[in-house]
C-alpha cells in the first residue's frame, strides 16, 4: 500500500471552508523515458483522485504524465455535517490507495 | 606613485576577501535562498514530500532484519537518535571516518547481521532521514580533535582545489560567489543543513554525496565513488564549515 498523508482539521464550524492537503507516494513515471539500452519505460502514474464526503463526491482530479512524483493535491470544501471523508487514488498497474478521515461539525 | 600604492592595497584587500571564508555571522542555509512556496513545502510536515520517506524509515526502524530490529537495541528513535546526525561524519572505533549512511550500514552488517543497504537506496535514505529528523533544530556539532584534524584538512584542501575540465574549485562558487546566478539558479553557500533532502529536481530523496556528485559532474570532474574516503572528508569539512547552524533534515531543495 502506498504511503499517503492527509492533513485536514478534525473539527470545524458549520459552513466553514476547510482546506484539505493530500500527499501520495508515487513515482509518476511518464512513459516517455527510455532505459540506457533504449527500451521504453512503461507509463506508471496515478490517473485519478476522488474525495467523497459522507458518500457524496466533492472533489475529483484526473492526473497526467506531466504531474510530478509524490503528487500533492490541495483543495477546499464547506463543512456541512459531521461524517467521514474518503480519499481514493487509482492508477496504472492496478495502483490503488485510500485514506479516510473523520470530521466533526459543531 | 601614491595612486599606484592605493590600487595595490585595493587589489590585496580584494584578494584577501576573495580567498577568505564566509564570516560565521553571514552564513545562510540553502533554505534562505528558496522561494516562499518551497519554504512553505518544507515547513509543513504534511506537504514536505520527505515525510513519505520518514514514514518508510519508521517502519524499517521497528522491522526485524537479520538478528534484530533497530528498535531492539536503540528503542525509540525520537529519544535515542536525538542529536546524532548533528555529529556526523565522525571517526568510528576503528579510526575510520564515516558519514551517517555508512554508520547505519555498519550497524546493519555487524549488529543486525544483515546485508548492507546500497547507497541511495530507498531504505538507506529512509533510515538516514529518520535518524536525521531527530536532530532537526539542533546545531551542527563537529568536534575538532587529533582524530578529525587530518580528514578535516584534507576536506578543506579538496574544497579549495581547482578540478575538472572547467578548472573550478568548490570555494570559487560557494565561498566567493554565493547569492549570484549560475545559469538560472542561485548559487547557495553550500551548507549541508538538511540532508538527506527531497530535491524537486530529482523528484525524490538523495544524500549529500549524491548532491556532491552533481557538482563534480557540473565542473566536468570525475566524481569519487559513493562511500569513498574523499567524499567523507569533504562532507566533514562542509559540516564543520556549517558548525552551529541548525539542521533542517529532511529538507526540501529546488
Amino acid at each position: 500500500m502506498a504511503r499517503t498523508v492527509v492533513n485536514m482539521p478534525a473539527e470545524a464550524r458549520r459552513g466553514e471552508i476547510i482546506e484539505i492537503k493530500t500527499l501520495t507516494g508515487h513515482t509518476m513515471e511518464t512513459g516517455f523515458r527510455h532505459t540506457e539500452r533504449g527500451e521504453p519505460i512503461p507509463r506508471d502514474i496515478i490517473t485519478q483522485f476522488v474525495c467523497t464526503y459522507n458518500g457524496t463526491e466533492i472533489f475529483r482530479a484526473e492526473l497526467f504524465p506531466a504531474i510530478s512524483a509524490n503528487p500533492l493535491i490541495t483543495f477546499t470544501t464547506v463543512a456541512t455535517e459531521s461524517g467521514t471523508l474518503e480519499f481514493r487514488w487509482t492508477g496504472d498497474k492496478g495502483f490503488t490507495a485510500s485514506h479516510s478521515a473523520k470530521l466533526t461539525v459543531a | 606613485m601614491k595612486r599606484g600604492g592605493f590600487l595595490v592595497t585595493c587589489a590585496a584587500l580584494a584578494a584577501a576577501v576573495a580567498a577568505g571564508e564566509i564570516p560565521l555571522s553571514e552564513r545562510k542555509s540553502g533554505y534562505e535562498y528558496m522561494s516562499r512556496g518551497t519554504r512553505a513545502m518544507q515547513d509543513d510536515d504534511t506537504t514536505n514530500p520527505a515525510t513519505l520517506s520518514l514514514l518508510d524509515g519508521e517502519t524499517l526502524w521497528s522491522r526485524k532484519i537479520g538478528a534484530r530490529s533497530c528498535a531492539d537495541c536503540h528503542g525509540e528513535a525520537q529519544s535515542s537518535m536525538k542529536g546524532v546526525a548533528a555529529r556526523y561524519p565522525a571517526i568510528d572505533a576503528k579510526g575510520r571516518l564515516q558519514d551517517l549512511e555508512q554508520r547505519i550500514n555498519e550497524c546493519r552488517v555487524e549488529r543486525q547481521k544483515a546485508p548492507a543497504l546500497a547507497f541511495e537506496s530507498r531504505d538507506l535514505l529512509a533510515l538516514t532521514a529518520l535518524v536525521g529528523r531527530q536532530s532537526r533544530g539542533l546545531p551542527i556539532d563537529i568536534k575538532v580533535d587529533d582524530k578529525t584534524r587530518g580528514p578535516l584538512a584534507a576536506g578543506r584542501e579538496m574544497f579549495h582545489r581547482r578540478q575538472g575540465q572547467l578548472n573550478l574549485s568548490c570555494a570559487q562558487c560557494h565561498d566567493e560567489r554565493p547569492g549570484i546566478k549560475l545559469a538560472g539558479n542561485t548559487i547557495p553557500q553550500a551548507h549541508p543543513t538538511g540532508y538527506p533532502i527531497y530535491r524537486l529536481e530529482w523528484q525524490g530523496m538523495g544524500s549529500l554525496q549524491r548532491r556532491l556528485r552533481n557538482c563534480f559532474i557540473g565542473v566536468r570532474a570525475e566524481p569519487y565513488a559513493y562511500g569513498s574516503k574523499e567524499f567523507a572528508e569533504l562532507e566533514l569539512y562542509l559540516m564543520w564549515r556549517a558548525r552551529g547552524m541548525k539542521l533542517e533534515t529532511p529538507a526540501v531543495r529546488p
